[in-house]
């Protein structure tokens, strides 16, 4: 089959970039969508020119270093899957495909396709962790944890912060990715001593990075590769109202004790 | 009082704050509907209930007006600052975008916020205190209204306006009760019959008095 496409070229962060157009043709539909940027960049070294830059690991769908807008949708067409797991089998022979980065003032473009995430790390940092205790290993299952909160939580934990959540947003909030982190944690015991400052800490780090915020669109939802529901944000409003009309330090002191 | 104003600062707590506004508004908006119904039982039964709220009721009416103004002041000042950040937050545009999920009520809320604030001053004016009233009579409520509504630009205006006021309850209301944490979890979380219904029941409610005037029933 053969694609025409429209990919966004930068060359750093500080300079402008602009759509540039690339034929693509005798491609299978069985290549996965980094396969055909592959293939493009193969040509395209072979010409001498720049290879497009874009991020990428284990192409497994669960890694989340891959990411890209196409044609307006965070991931692609396929509901469900990372762009690494999206293939050409999806789009029709001849069709044309825009190709953007992420686009949001928290994930600067470094160059082409690749942003800069960071500021989801300084957003776990903030708090997206649990104390835990050095030493031997503790025997399994000594924290009893109810089967209905494993599950729930292990539904917010699967998030693998690929971005597509800000990027698919109107508004470049990353609600869905702070309230992820900060969900599967609130669900189990473990969890409960940081309980309150994390809430508080990540969403004051969310704020500062500047990323905008929630207007429940339900885009973030559609986008995500995990399906994690706009119900965990409905939980971390709980939390973080619930963490702003306590005193967060004497709840953590008080439950480690 | 520091944990406070850290939560007004924070997008989460000025959307709480619009939530617990936008979610008082609709419960007046809802009084309001049925006390507008009341004009279909007849001229001395709407003064007697505009009576009721100007005589016997008069402070609660004064404390109710300063309840809402207080809502609708605190629910465009954190829609105004949080619109700010959420442009800011995306300096460059895509090319290409296609929603997936969000709903023309969605999309249209702050333009939808606009048609309301400028039909609110109006609708005041108006129906309250009469400057742009065509024959506005003192303590005959249902005379202002009918000859009010009977000038077709005006019942236009409203009816424009209540289609505004449905869509923003449709999305209001059901985001509302989520921003101030109070969703349970659902396998369908985008959908939201409760805040459908009322949306429709405040348009139909609220759009039935002018096309009522317009077509006679009401004179």
């Amino acid at each position: 089959m053969n694609l025409t496409l429209y990919v966004w070229r930068q060359a750093s962060a500080a300079s402008a970039g602009r759509l540039s157009r690339y034929e693509a043709a005798d491609l299978s539909p069985d290549m996965s969508f980094l396969e055909l940027l592959d293939v493009v960049n193969e040509r395209l070294t072979r010409q001498g020119e720049a290879p497009i830059a874009f991020d990428h690991d284990c192409r497994e769908g669960i890694c989340g270093s891959c990411g890209l807008m196409i044609n307006g949708v965070a991931h692609g067409p396929l509901k469900a899957t990372a762009t690494c797991q999206l293939h050409l089998r999806s789009f029709r022979d001849g069709a044309t495909i825009y190709i953007e980065p992420w686009r949001a003032r928290a994930f600067p473009v470094l160059r082409d396709l690749v942003v800069d995430r960071t500021a989801f790390d300084r957003i776990i940092a903030a708090g997206g962790f649990v104390g835990v205790s050095t030493g031997s290993a503790p025997d399994a299952n000594s924290l009893p944890v109810p089967k209905t909160d494993a599950d729930l939580a292990m539904d917010a934990a699967q998030c693998i912060g690929c971005g597509a959540c800000v990027a698919a947003c109107p508004n470049a909030s990353a609600m869905l990715f702070t309230a992820a982190k900060v969900g599967h944690l609130a669900l189990l015991p473990q969890g409960q001593p940081e309980r309150m400052r994390r809430a508080l800490g990540m969403v004051q780090q969310m704020d500062a990075e500047g990323f905008g915020g929630c207007t429940w669109h339900g885009e973030c939802m559609e986008a995500c590769p995990k399906e994690i529901s706009i119900d965990w944000i409905a939980r971390l409003y709980r939390d973080y109202i619930r963490a702003s009309a306590t005193r967060p330090e004497r709840v953590a002191v008080e439950v480690a004790l | 009082m520091n944990r406070l104003l850290a939560c007004w600062d924070s997008t989460l707590g000025k959307k709480a704050v619009m939530g617990a506004t936008g979610l008082l508004m609709i419960a007046w908006v809802v009084l309001h509907v049925a006390g507008n119904l009341q004009a279909f039982r007849g001229a001395a039964a709407f003064n007697g209930y505009s009576g009721l709220l100007h005589g016997p009721l008069h402070e609660a009416l004064i404390l109710m007006r300063l309840v809402l103004l207080g809502c609708l002041l605190l629910h465009v000042t954190a829609s105004l600052q949080l619109a700010r950040r959420n442009r800011l937050a995306r300096p460059e545009p895509y090319a290409r975008t296609e929603p997936q999920a969000a709903t023309m009520a969605s999309r249209t809320i702050r333009l939808g916020g606009w048609v309301l604030l400028t039909f609110v001053v109006l609708h005041l004016l108006h129906l309250t205190t009469g400057q742009i009233h065509p024959d506005f009579v003192e303590a005959d409520a249902y005379h202002n209204l009918v000859v009010g509504l009977a000038q077709p630009l005006a019942a236009a205006g409203y009816l424009v306006a209540m289609v505004s006021i449905g869509l923003h309850v449709y999305h209001g209301a059901w985001s509302s009760w989520r921003s101030l944490g109070l969703a349970q979890g659902s396998s369908r979380p985008l959908e939201r019959p409760l805040a459908a219904a009322l949306a429709v029941l405040v348009w139909l409610g609220f759009s039935l008095i002018p096309v009522a005037v317009l077509l006679g029933w009401l004179e």
